[in-house]
């Protein structure tokens, strides 16, 4: 198979890139053969940050330009066909020399001490200088705390980094050229897909979902990639050959977030960032679990359509969808069906999905007058850590009764489930602590759980129960409690304040 | 010269005493900083990936790697049998094979490696070997060990006075055990060595350590080398925290043996999940207590056994443990103790160093039973330890022999307890406790006391060499090794500050066996001590040389001892010669301009059979307070605001020793509350990656964080007066514990103790709430206060 040049910016420079397999990493591809080796290897799985860099690419219809950090360990550079790839060693370029103000404040603050991981921090650091340079924001602690949730740091216990984080925008500001970059990006653009092969693999990156159907349905063989952020640890971690690759990422129609018929319609190749910011938008009760969902770097290259696709136990994407009713569609040449999502997820890792078909879009019920939606994971950590049990609720209340209720976990089960007889439990009656109790009695026969090293069995059903509990004390009619209350990272905000 | 030779530090800026930044602050946030992987790679450079057991505990019958030979880019295998010299990289004792010879005792033991054309062929070309197992009994629980006097080196114990008389007859008594998890360093760059053969045999390792000259010799005795035929190289390192003290010499060995085998240049990088299966953590240690004390809460007697997890060989294990001994008292006099140490020999990773080495698990164990105690005896925990801190008459010396010369806990307690609101703050959480269904708050106030010194006198030695150039620039090379705790820019300083010059002309090379020969670990906080001092003693006998030359070239009569340097200047009478003037005439007079320096801390004994003497040249002192919010439904917990105040002495760098306060802090919280290694039954290490073990993240850091350094320079001569303060400040995360602990107790009626175990999770802390609240509806309500500690398994 011929195969065309991947073409990308990096650091402002055009490159064309061939020769090199499919999945090999941007990491890699900077370190060995650009010689690039302000990027680190940490982990090799997007779990420690020392890898972060920023892709830039236009989205939307005015074709805006939007920086994001991903981790470069796990992204295949084939996928960055189109885009812009900064990395650590841009920006003393931008000054031409000296420290970018966001490395002049970290020298100041004190915020490096083996210096190992600081190159990602930087690079996270500047994504967040450049969001909040266009907009004129200053970003108060906690949004510099989640700017820089990605990245790991064993030295400085952070305080250092986070006031770094505040005072880069008291150095004479350095900008970024905007319209040139923008300009390069659209003379790279290309009308149709990529097609890439290297020996026997290949990549294809089709531009329109008729292409990618056609494609899918001659490759049933083919992985189909989205963000990476899964499939970039089966190659290092497993060693696995993927062979053919569909990649979905420059697909138009699946980049797509809309409202129809009552529901928020989330194409497969959203990013989790945007995805949950609209969902947020529609249900703000989601902020604390957005927010401990992976990594911003993580969420920037994963996708929602990825996380539900993939239909890990653990995913913590899915039981919120699945107690506010949500449903799938799927799309093939035969056309396109939509089940709900519950449906979807047979066994473990085991999905109602025939081989030529692909996830096109998740549609989301919006909010009814009266609905209760929260949605908690509990795990050793706040920030980027898998769920030990990941708990959703969804009820009205009615004349003091429950009505409807939608209950699911992730980590209780081989699936994302839902918990029926607990919901059984629930129905009709006053949401009081009577049923309260019977509906934690039932919780009890829902799930058999597992131990494993993010918990005990015993431990995931009692903080499910824990879970329940804290939604009925937010939610009953009588003396209902305050989210700080009830949670501590909601009381943790509370005292986080501006350094 | 060109005006910009020396430009990052003005002139008016002191060299000591002043927070600098980091020497090569600019270069980490650049990405310009050097490490080991990004060295440019020579010509033929092969890489290499080791193979590892997939059995705790076996006899291996066949290893079959034609497979692996067979994959294109593969140059090659190295087994056991292809080790010329000894196959060990043991530290004190010779029981650590570099490749696992005929039996294997815990997955992850490397077996062979293979060498390729790239590190990605290697890696996937392991995977293809066969090895044949015979499983042998494998013990995974270090209290198994123990049940079978399994262990890595002899039992150790401690006895002073009659504990077990003073035991007996004591009015109140407590009786219990306790468990703290280990905790992986997480160096965030992984073990790495990079070896090239060089001609006559002889052989050039770059290697990721704390301890060059222990690379230098393992290196040579797997390669029967002299040690003139090794030269190893270490310009800094992302990161160590004990982890690269011994346990970088396997992939030294395996690198060099390599490079020498194929006789190309071979680079071996382990996987961050092969670094966490293949090396050792710290060591997890179970406690059994018993302790006397009357109604006041003063301790009377005490007897403690500990066992650590040292794994499958004994590694730095036997010093941990001696180290664990020598810190149970912490800051409270033991008139009459008996402290054991068992180290238990167990089928997984081979425990090692990790800031504090042994120190945090020997001082927590005491800080939770004197938490115990005031539960006990219903008083504020901190008035229990100020009743038992060391001072008074009789009350000064440790149970390991050691006169307490330098105490300044009850001053710095005070200040801390004034300055943080201690009192008030607990009013008000008891407050907000009553209050709150839910969630429920807690404080602690701990105390650390940490000697410094490796308690093996011979290691207290350091050199280092000074050289200044005609230029009047200045390079020192010390055998410290720079992992990020500052201890090049705080040499640096030294040479500055000695030399009367400003901190932009010294810079600070790469530690490198053939320059300073012999040298110790950068270990047991002492880098800067050791190494300072030695480039101080360098530094001053070049100035001494100027001296002279000035005053004899600059007027009669003048006493080299009245020059001074200062301000990038020489001042002799009226006269001031620049710096680098001078150093053009030393250079014409032929005056030598470089110098080395030596220093041994003095007054420094041990008997290790007895375990008493004066291990340490003097104590480092800090405590802390931390407030935090627990969830009583979950178990999940934040901590709110902790308060550190520490010492560490006249400080060289205030900002890099502040550094090394919070990021201890923070390290050690991460240790004690969620950092949790977990082995499957089959004695597989599950958790081996940042996506399975969690170290503290941004949230983690608390929103209000006060960290002070106490005003205090130290009593003994150490270098301008400073103290040690990398291990120290680890201890200080005790108060988030602690402080979990007390807001658990808070749903009882604050005096039934919480059994709660380390890492504190939110699965134990829920654990802990429970058994509180059972405790609390069973017992009588007359009963509740006598309740006793219990240990959850």
């Amino acid at each position: 198979m011929n195969t065309q040049a991947i073409r990308f910016l990096l650091n402002g420079e055009p490159v064309e890139v061939t020769g090199v397999a499919p999945t090999t990493s941007l990491l890699n591809w900077l370190r060995v053969h650009q010689r690039l080796t302000g990027t680190k290897e940490g982990c090799a799985e997007g779990d420690c940050g020392a890898c972060t860099v920023v892709v830039g690419e236009l989205e939307g219809e005015d074709d805006a330009l939007r920086l994001q950090t991903v981790n470069a360990c796990i992204q295949f550079v084939p996928a960055l066909d189109g885009k812009a790839v900064f990395t650590v060693e841009y920006l003393r370029r931008q000054t031409g020399g000296g420290l970018h103000p966001v490395q002049q404040a970290m020298v100041d603050c004190h915020g490096s001490q083996c210096g190992f991981c600081t190159p990602g921090f930087v690079m996270s650091l500047w994504e967040l200088y450049n969001d909040c340079s266009a907009s004129g924001d200053r970003p108060d602690d906690n949004r510099i705390r989640s700017a820089l949730a990605g990245n790991l740091c064993r030295c400085t216990g952070y305080r250092p980094i986070l006031e770094a984080g505040a005072r880069m925008f008291d150095l004479p500001a350095v900008g970024l050229d905007g319209p040139t970059l923008r300009a390069q990006l659209l003379a790279l653009r290309r009308r149709d897909g990529l097609a890439y092969a290297h020996g026997e693999n290949s990549f294809h990156a089709p531009r329109t979902l008729a292409d990618l159907a056609a494609l899918r349905s001659r490759h049933p063989e083919a992985t189909i990639l989205a963000g990476c952020t899964d499939i970039g640890l089966w190659v290092n971690k497993q060693f696995r050959e993927l062979g053919a690759l569909i990649y979905i990422g420059q697909v138009a129609e699946l980049r797509q977030i809309g409202e129809a018929g009552g529901a928020l319609r989330i194409g497969a190749g959203v990013s989790l960032s945007d995805a949950y910011a609209a969902l947020c938008r529609h249900y703000p009760e989601l902020g604390e679990l957005w927010d401990r969902f992976a990594s911003p770097p993580v969420r920037n290259a994963g996708t929602l359509g990825g996380n539900i696709a993939n239909g890990s136990p653990i995913g913590d994407s899915m039981p919120v969808l699945i107690a506010l009713g949500s449903r799938i569609v799927l799309h093939s040449v035969r056309g396109r069906r939509t089940l709900p999502l519950q449906d979807f997820y047979l066994d473990y890792m085991k999905r109602d999905l025939a081989a030529d078909e692909i996830v096109e879009a998740v549609e989301v019920p919006l909010p009814v007058p009266g609905l209760q939606v929260r949605s908690w994971k509990v795990s050793k950590r706040y920030d980027s850590d898998i769920s030990a049990v990941c708990g959703a609720f969804a009820l009205r209340i009615e004349d003091g009764r429950v009505r409807e209720p939608r209950i699911a976990f992730g980590g209780m089960a081989a699936t994302p489930k839902r918990a029926a007889r607990t919901e059984a439990a629930l129905d009709g009656r006053p949401w009081d602590e009577e049923t309260l109790a019977h509906a934690l009695l039932a919780l009890e026969l829902d799930y058999a759980p597992l131990t494993d090293m993010r918990a005990s069995a015993g431990y995931r059903r009692r903080a499910a129960g824990g879970l329940l509990r804290r939604f009925f004390l937010e939610t009953r009619p009588e003396v209902s409690l305050a989210a700080a209350q009830t949670r501590v990272f909601a009381a943790f905000d509370a005292c986080t304040v501006t350094p | 010269m060109k005006a910009d030779v020396f430009p990052r530090v003005p002139h008016a800026v002191p060299a000591a005493h002043h927070a600098h930044p980091h020497e090569s602050a600019h270069l980490h946030v650049s990405g310009a900083a050097t490490y080991v992987d990004d060295i440019r790679e020579l010509a033929g450079t092969a890489h290499a990936a080791l193979g590892l057991s997939a059995k705790a505990h076996a006899r291996i019958v066949s290893i079959d790697l034609d497979a692996v030979r067979a994959v294109p880019g593969v140059i090659g295998v190295l087994t056991a049998a292809d080790i010329p010299g000894s196959n060990d990289c043991g530290p004190i004792i010779h029981d650590d094979p570099i490749l696992a010879d005929g039996v294997v005792h815990y997955i992850g033991q490397p077996v062979f490696a293979v060498i390729a054309d790239s590190h990605d062929t290697a890696r996937r070309a392991v995977r293809k070997a066969r090895i044949e197992y015979d499983p042998l009994p494998a013990v995974l629980d270090p209290l198994e060990a123990k049940r079978q006097e399994r262990f890595v080196v002899p039992p150790m114990r401690l006895v002073r006075g009659e504990p077990a008389a003073r035991l007996a007859a004591a009015p109140r008594r407590l009786k219990g055990s306790w468990k703290v998890g280990g905790q992986e360093q997480f160096y965030l760059e992984g073990q790495i060595s990079y070896a090239a053969p060089k001609e006559d045999g002889c052989i050039h390792l770059w290697c990721s350590t704390q301890h060059p000259t222990e690379m230098q010799l393992v290196v040579s005795h797997a390669l029967a080398l002299a040690s003139n035929q090794v030269v190893v190289e270490m310009r800094r390192m992302g990161g160590a925290f004990g982890g690269k003290e011994s346990q970088s010499a396997l992939f030294a060995s395996v690198a060099a043996v390599a490079a020498w085998k194929f006789g190309r240049p071979v680079k071996l990088r382990p996987d961050r999940d092969d670094d966490m299966m293949i090396t050792g953590k710290r060591h997890d240690f179970h406690y059994d207590y018993e302790v006397g004390f009357d109604d006041e809460g003063r301790i009377l007697a005490v007897c403690i056994e500990m066992t650590a997890r040292a794994g499958f060989s004994a590694d730095l294990s036997g010093p941990v443990g001696t180290r664990a001994i020598c810190h149970f008292d912490n800051a409270y006099f033991l008139s009459d103790a008996d402290i054991r140490a068992l180290c238990a020999r167990t089928n997984t990773q081979s425990n090692t160093a990790f800031r504090g080495f042994g120190g945090p698990q020997g001082a927590v164990a005491i800080e939770y039973i004197m938490d115990s105690i005031a539960r006990a005896v219903g008083r504020d925990p901190l008035d229990v330890r100020k009743l038992n801190f060391y001072g008074g008459e009789g009350r000064n010396t440790t149970p390991y022999g050691q006169t307490v010369a330098d105490n300044v806990i009850h001053e710095l307690v005070g200040e801390l307890e004034a300055e943080s609101g201690y009192r008030a703050r607990r009013a008000a959480i008891a407050a907000f406790n009553a209050a709150s269904p839910v969630l429920k708050k807690g404080l602690a106030l701990t105390p650390v006391k940490f000697g410094i010194s490796f308690n093996v006198a011979h290691y207290n030695q350091a050199g280092a060499l000074v050289h200044i150039y005609t230029d009047g620039s200045v390079l020192v090379n010390h055998g410290g090794a720079e992992m990020g705790q500052g201890l090049n820019t705080k040499v640096c300083q030294v040479v500055a500050n000695e030399l009367g010059i400003s901190l932009g002309r010294v810079r600070a090379t790469a530690a490198d066996t053939s320059k300073v020969a012999n040298t110790s670990a950068t270990a047991a906080s002492t880098g800067a001590d050791l190494n300072g001092k030695a480039a101080e003693d360098a530094a001053r006998r070049i100035r001494l040389r100027l001296a002279e030359l000035a005053a004899s070239s600059h007027g009669e009569g003048i006493d080299p001892a009245t020059v001074r340097f200062a301000d990038d200047h020489v001042f002799v009478g009226d006269h001031a010669i620049p710096f680098g003037e001078l150093v053009q005439q030393a250079y014409v007079a032929r005056v030598q301009l470089w110098s080395d320096g030596f220093y041994a801390t003095p007054g420094l004994n041990w008997d290790r059979s007895k375990l008493t003497g004066r291990p340490f040249y003097y104590y480092a002192y800090g405590a802390a307070v931390s407030e935090v919010l627990v969830d009583t439904l979950t178990g999940e917990w934040r901590l709110l605001r902790a308060d550190l105040l520490h010492d560490a002495g006249n400080s060289i760098n205030p900002a890099i020793d502040a550094g090394q306060v919070e990021g201890g802090f923070i390290q050690g919280m991460g240790w004690l509350t969620m950092e949790e290694l977990w082995w499957n039954k089959e004695g597989r290490l599950m958790t081996h990656a940042p996506s399975t073990y969690k170290i503290p993240a941004t949230h983690d850091c608390p929103p209000e964080f006060r960290v002070r350094l106490f005003r205090n320079r130290n009593r003994e001569d150490t270098i301008l007066g400073s103290k040690a303060v990398g291990e120290p400040p680890l201890l200080l995360s005790f108060s988030a514990l602690l402080a979990i602990r007390d807001a658990i107790a808070a749903v009882g009626d604050g005096r039934i103790d919480p059994p709660l175990r380390a890492p504190a999770t939110p699965e134990a802390i829920l654990d802990a709430v429970d058994a509180v609240r059972a405790q609390f509806s069973a017992a009588p309500a007359a009963a509740r206060s006598d309740v006793a500690a219990e240990a959850l398994a």
